[in-house]
């Protein structure tokens, strides 16, 4: 099917394709039926994968390569490869954690809030965005394993007994943010793993050759799609989700507490939790669209990550990137009514300092360039949907130099006064993490089936089990299953 | 197949709706031992079958609750007896500053009893089971539905058995050996 028939939609112009039992838009385009999604989903990863995909792969694992260099240097050398030099003692390695906890958020938040708030047009995107958060939380560890140039000590952050009778200090929140990170990382890949299982269930019985049923099986634990195993798997998978929400609240309020917790002007703000939260998720869901354009042409997986989708993480980019913007406002706001003439210079130098290209930058991407999204015809159109996701990435990788750089930059007494510039070793830092984060993401669109497709099935009209089969009209019987108009509603 | 060898019957439907129908005929037949098997949870099925609430709450629960105690105590012991400092000069057992790793340790029990939970309640990892003796039952994953009753039910009669899942509109019904019993 063409992308251009897809802008379904009432108002849109085009009669949509609607659920004949909930009237809401289909969420998969041409009726593909429950084998229609197997087929499509299980082709990537039974098949052949186009030539694209080795370029891809051999582009990531060279810029991987990039990064085990860079990393080796560092440890050879130390942290003087790097453009951290007093009064800027965070430098770009900080920058990157936070971006890629940020991008990190967007799985756990389409997984997990959208699946409480029964937003079922999640089930299109939920597996690969939480692949995302996982490979981008692993990029993101990386960075606090290496920053001190001594990865060998890290075990000194955790709470083990060891021949110095030392133990961590835990009223420090960088020892917060290990166990945030950390956990946040463990209990994703949990939650990914649980909804995978009846998927690796499905490719398991698609096999064709033993290695590959036995690869596939043995993660699939042996699952029978018993409605025993489905009755604990909703539970468990609801509980889950129950419970990462607030996770995900957490992590990135804890990673601001690493800045907002200090005495720094331009840190030291209470504003910083929820505002870190929200540029998470933005800038998360900017990396969902800019990977699923490509994938879902890459892979035909057009009729079931349709236009719909976009259009409904484009709304929640717009959201989240006017909170963005408010944010930005409130920090101003709240320098000039504290009074206090180290916070207002510390942002007034952000805006019009020596950095000020970097601000604007960030306002640009972040604040401005989402509000074309007010517009449905942007919502739908897959250039102006990828430029601004990329717009977007750039932008909140903007917001963490400005945040992490401009505060440090101008201490409080002039004679500290610096300017930060990166090395070469930044830069290939930052650009060998992109090699870790689409190395992974391109062995996952190869191995694990991308769509979570017992999720879409249970989502296509057919499932509701109206209208169909032998005894489709006892099957109907309010009695049977009282609460049926409750579950859909 | 002679008796005895026998591990159960199974039965394919094209449908949900069919499904649905078909256990709850199997219920009201009165038989116990049966399952229904689905390549995506079909809702009403759990109130047609008669099975009770998941008990994975409880596991989450109970591992919540002692992953959080578990973070306090490790924060308590370790700042307030093995390694007592003094830091900002707060009290040794400054509990308002360990209320974050208790939280996410909390969180960490609570994931892992609800995978923990779901995995033991549906007794998996199971990797061997009649049921994968049946060709058909590969299409369980893709978009068939199936009903299984085992032998072992008081009720089950090979031709009764066979003959209600015919009668509930199954496309196909198949006898299963017992594993290492096969003719």
């Amino acid at each position: 099917m063409a992308v251009a028939d897809i802008p379904r939609e009432p108002g849109a112009g085009v009669l949509p394709d609607v659920d004949p039992v909930e009237r809401r838009p289909l969420l998969a385009t041409g009726d593909p039926g429950f084998h229609g999604v197997t087929e499509a989903v299980s082709r990537p990863v039974e098949w052949k994968p186009p030539v694209g995909w080795y370029v891809a792969l051999a582009v990531s694992l060279a810029m991987l390569g990039v990064f085990g260099v860079a990393i080796a240097w560092l440890m050879w050398e130390g942290v003087g490869i790097w453009g951290n030099q007093v009064p800027v003692a965070w430098g770009w390695p900080i920058v990157n954690f936070v971006f890629w906890v940020g991008i990190g958020h967007a799985g756990t938040l389409i997984s997990a809030v959208l699946f409480l708030f029964r937003q079922r047009w999640r089930t299109g995107v939920n597996r690969a965005a939480e692949a995302m958060t996982l490979f981008a939380v692993a990029c993101a560890l990386t960075f606090p394993g290496i920053h001190t140039g001594r990865p060998w000590l890290d075990y000194w952050m955790l709470p083990v007994p060891n021949q110095m009778a030392m133990w961590p200090q835990f009223r420090s929140p960088l020892m917060w943010d290990v166990f945030a990170v950390s956990i946040y990382g463990l209990v994703s890949l949990l939650f990914w793993y649980l909804g995978l299982i009846p998927d690796l269930a499905t490719i398991r019985d698609r096999a064709k050759s033993r290695v590959r049923q036995v690869a596939y099986g043995l993660f699939a634990l042996g699952w029978r799609g018993s409605a025993r195993h489905w009755l604990h798997y909703e539970r468990a998978y609801l509980l889950l989700a129950g419970l990462a929400t607030p996770l995900v609240l957490s992590v990135h309020s804890v990673v601001s507490f690493d800045f907002a917790v200090s005495q720094l002007p331009g840190w030291h703000t209470t504003i910083f939790p929820p505002y870190f939260v929200a540029g998470a998720i933005f800038s998360g869901l900017a990396m969902v669209i800019t990977l699923m354009v490509v994938c879902r042409v890459a892979f035909r997986l057009e009729h079931l990550v349709t236009l719909l989708h976009f259009d409904r993480m484009a709304k929640l980019i717009l959201t989240t990137g006017s909170l963005v913007g408010l944010a930005y406002a409130t920090e101003f706001f709240i320098a000039w009514y504290s009074g206090n003439q180290f916070e207002l210079f510390a942002f007034t130098n952000r805006a019009t300092g020596p950095y000020a290209w970097a601000y604007w930058i960030m306002v640009s991407c972040n604040v401005l360039s989402p509000q074309v999204f007010w517009w449905k015809k942007a919502r739908t159109s897959i250039p102006i949907l990828f430029a601004v996701s990329i717009f977007v990435n750039i932008g909140m990788w903007f917001e963490r130099f400005v945040i992490v750089i401009t505060s440090q930059h101008r201490d409080f007494l002039p004679s500290m006064w610096d300017y930060f510039r990166p090395t070469f070793w930044d830069i290939a830092t930052l650009l060998g993490s992109f090699g870790l984060f689409f190395t992974l993401f391109t062995l996952f669109v190869r191995f694990v089936p991308m769509v979570a497709m017992s999720e879409v099935k249970g989502v296509l009209p057919q499932a509701h089990g109206h209208g169909l089969g032998p005894f489709a009209d006892e099957a109907m019987d309010p009695a049977l299953d009282p609460d049926r108009g409750a579950r859909h509603a | 197949m002679p008796d005895g060898t026998v591990w159960g019957a199974l039965a394919e439907f094209r449908n949900p709706a069919a499904l649905l129908e078909a256990a709850r005929r199997v219920r009201e037949a009165g038989y116990r031992h049966f399952d229904a098997h689905s390549p995506f949870p079909v809702h009403g099925l759990e109130r047609a079958m008669g099975l009770k609430r998941s008990w994975v709450p409880l596991f989450v629960l109970v591992l919540g609750l002692g992953g959080a105690a578990g973070g306090m105590l490790l924060q308590w012991w370790v700042s307030a007896v093995e390694y007592p400092l003094v830091v900002s000069g707060k009290p040794f057992f400054s509990w308002p500053a360990f209320v974050p790793i208790m939280f996410e340790c909390g969180v960490l029990g609570g994931a892992l009893g609800a995978l923990g939970g779901f995995l033991a309640l549906s007794r998996l990892p199971r990797h061997h089971h009649p049921l994968f003796a049946s060709a058909a039952f590969e299409r369980m994953s893709d978009d068939r539905f199936f009903l299984s009753i085992e032998a072992r039910d008081e009720r089950f009669d090979r031709r009764s058995t066979v003959e209600l899942l015919s009668g509930a509109g199954a496309a196909h019904v198949e006898l299963l050996p017992l594993p290492g019993k096969e003719a």
